[in-house]
């Protein structure tokens, strides 16, 4: 689950991570206003979406008064913001943070990962701080520093400064490095999160500390034992249609091809999606409907794939252990009876109770396109996309 | 022969009188299993399908004798019911539970190194020795007993390989799931290093997806290490790059990490890598013949060697 920046810049801070001083404003008015109570003389409007690049798309301005604060603002929220991370269309900004603006002379990279190599919590670091830190790990990979946490002692001051010494926080910066890294960390540890990235954090003011930017996300397994981080979730950010899955159960990412599909497990999801492929199709989402599948969920699955427009044959791929093919069946004759689905139906099952999951599909006398194994159920439902 | 299970396993489910365990428990029971008992916290000293309840693993281990446990209680619990197993002795743990946190896991990853235990999943279909031992949630039908072992990350793709090599008449020693979750227990080195001393285990199919370097790991392990041959898939050609926010994903997990790209490095390795998912048993039996024919004309087979179609 992925949250704002001023957020996680509020998160942080009760950490004890220094941030710089700022409010969240969704309006020119209470930008003005915020600006005004930092006081100083010069500022920066930063667009809130889930996204990254914001710079480079225009969604981080600086202001060197109040009414050049109010402008920003008003031209930010309320319009779709471009960035090299979202859609081409864009994301919709509703809010912007408006922060004193920083004298910045150094950056730096700071980050946390569930690193699946290590199977521990890591640390990544670099004296590269800045935009282009995925470039510096391409080209410079000795530049970014990696270290593990051992969660049995977790992260001890010598290691801090170890980090910090070989990025070059040295002299009066390295303490502060040590309590901000370990502030971090416990933030990180403390909420399950599964990624933490400030970048940068900046050396300001010639010998102070500050996360400039920041960006954090949690596990969505976890969130449930943190209210005050489920609050932070952002529906609008989400595609709508995944979060009705989502509602019901199942796992959906649209994608962009014609053929819909309704598989369980997601290794068997995708593998479907690679046969469509193989076949010269193209998948139109990956929908995972999990274990133990009831005809209701399944038929939600049908609603939900139905929603894009684009889908012009739904193929439904179950090899039942923990599923039962008798359940799904009715499922599947549930929503060909109440949805009116008049796109062509290519249904494979196989696994637990498969012989009363076949009997009735065919009591049901409707006009399901049955197919014998994997590549039969791709090969058929590329065929009727064509067929067309 | 086998690998990890067999009929001497004696197996304890933990969270055994919840419904989804009683009912894989039967499952397990019809499939020969020898089910010792089960764990359920607060209902020790009352029977349940026929076996003794106990109140902690511990008990079970010093009353049953259990050697293996399978683990059937919520996500949210899961965490602390494997550091349990592993605590209490257990040998082998198979970890069904489907979103456990990771941060769980890595706690539970660093208490397993000072421990002689060994863990598959979580989020997995389980481990099966056809007709000796079942500890998961798989269809037992699919399986019969054989000589190639199977290895996969997710269990209904790990369903689909296997009822496309038994349709075939290809059995399997043991087919191992070790799981979809980021942090799991046993990787696919671990399992193959087993596969590679079991006598009765010819050939090795492991099914890997995007993301993480397991996959190349192991097929760089197997060049050095195996003769026997393996057939790769990685599910995943057609996946969307993973959408992420942030660098630190990407830079830790680098550009090998696409299922192309990975298959490409595993052909390059040795591995009979399939392309296409439908056809994983055919190539089993491809190689399995073309194995046949080269031992019988007295050339010693060579781990990797191309395989004419």
């Amino acid at each position: 689950m992925n949250i704002h920046e001023y957020q996680t810049k509020e998160l942080l801070k009760s950490f004890g991570v220094p941030v710089p001083q700022g409010r969240v404003a969704d309006s020119e008015a209470s930008a003005g206003i915020i600006a005004e109570q930092i006081g100083g003389e010069r500022w920066v409007v930063k667009a809130q979406i889930h996204a990254g690049g914001r710079g480079k798309g225009g969604g981080v301005q600086l202001a060197d008064s109040i009414d050049e604060v109010r402008k920003h603002a008003d031209h930010i929220i309320g319009n779709r913001l471009i960035t090299p991370q979202t859609s081409a269309a864009g994301k919709l900004v509703q809010r912007v943070l408006i922060e004193s603006a920083q004298n910045i002379t150094r950056e730096f990279y700071l980050g946390l990962i569930i690193d699946r190599v290590a199977q521990r919590i890591t640390i990544i670091a670099s004296a590269s701080g800045g935009m282009d830190i995925e470039e510096v790990a391409k080209t410079n990979p000795e530049k970014v520093i990696r270290e593990a946490v051992d969660p049995s002692i977790g992260l001890p001051e010598f290691q801090c400064r170890k980090i910090a010494a070989r990025i070059g926080l040295t002299g009066s910066l390295m303490p502060q490095a040590v309590k901000l890294m370990q502030a971090l960390y416990r933030c990180f540890r403390d909420k399950d999160a599964l990624m933490a990235e400030i970048n940068p954090l900046a050396v300001v003011d010639g010998d102070k500390l500050l996360a400039v930017d920041a960006k954090m996300s949690f596990d969505g397994n976890a969130v449930h034992r943190y209210p005050e981080i489920t609050n932070y979730r952002d529906f609008d950010e989400e595609d709508p249609k995944e979060v009705e899955a989502t509602g019901h159960g199942l796992n959906y990412i649209a994608l962009e091809g014609s053929v819909g599909c309704i598989v369980n497990g997601a290794g068997l999801a995708m593998a479907t999606m690679d046969a469509i492929t193989l076949h010269g199709g193209n998948p139109a989402n990956f929908l995972d409907v999990g274990g133990g599948a009831s005809p209701k969920k399944i038929a939600n699955a049908f609603r939900i794939v139905r929603k894009d427009p684009n889908v012009k044959a739904i193929l439904l791929n179950i090899f039942a252990g923990i599923n039962r093919c008798d359940w799904v069946a009715e499922g599947v004759v549930q929503a060909m009876q109440k949805q009116a689905i008049s796109e062509p139906v290519i249904v494979r099952l196989s696994g637990t109770n498969y012989e009363l999951g076949q009997e009735i599909l065919n009591r049901s006398g409707l006009p399901f396109i049955t197919a014998t194994d994997l590549d039969d159920a791709a090969r058929k439902a590329v065929d009727a996309v064509h067929n067309l | 022969m086998s690998v990890f299970i067999n009929k001497n396993s004696r197996v304890v489910y933990q969270g055994f009188t919840g419904q989804h365990a009683t009912f894989h428990a039967e499952e397990a029971i019809k499939h020969g299993t020898n089910i010792v008992g089960g764990v359920t916290p607060g209902k020790g000293g009352s029977v349940h399908l026929d076996r003794p309840v106990f109140d902690t693993v511990s008990d079970a281990v010093g009353q049953a004798g259990a050697d293996v446990s399978g683990i059937f209680v919520p996500p949210q619990f899961a965490a602390d019911a494997i550091l349990e197993a592993v605590e209490a002795g257990i040998k082998t743990i198979v970890v069904i539970a489907d979103g456990i946190p990771v941060q769980d896991m890595v706690r539970v990853k660093r208490y397993v190194l000072d421990h002689d235990a060994i863990i598959f999943g979580p989020n997995t279909a389980g481990v099966i020795t056809p007709e000796e031992c079942k500890v998961g949630i798989m269809p037992a039908s699919i399986y019969q007993p054989g000589r190639v072992g199977v290895v996969s990350r997710s269990g209904t793709l790990n369903y689909e390989a296997v009822a496309q090599m038994t349709a075939l008449g290809h059995g399997q020693s043991t087919s191992v799931g070790i799981g979809g979750d980021p942090i799991n227990g046993a990787n696919f080195v671990d399992v193959l290093k087993a596969f590679n001393e079991d006598p009765d285990t010819d050939a090795v199919v492991l099914i890997g997806e995007i993301g993480g370097g397991q996959e190349v790991d192991a097929a760089e392990w197997a060049k050095k290490h195996m003769d026997k041959p393996i057939i790769g898939f990685i599910a995943g050609v057609s996946a969307p790059a993973g959408r992420r926010m942030g660098h630190a994903g990407a830079i830790i997990s680098g550009e090998a990490d696409t299922a192309e790209a990975k298959m490409n490095l595993m052909e390059n390795l040795g591995v009979h890598v399939v392309r296409n998912p439908a056809e994983i048993g055919e190539t089993v039996d491809r190689v399995l013949k073309q194995k046949a024919t080269t031992v019988e004309s007295g050339r010693e087979p060579v781990h990797g060697e191309a395989v004419e179609s």
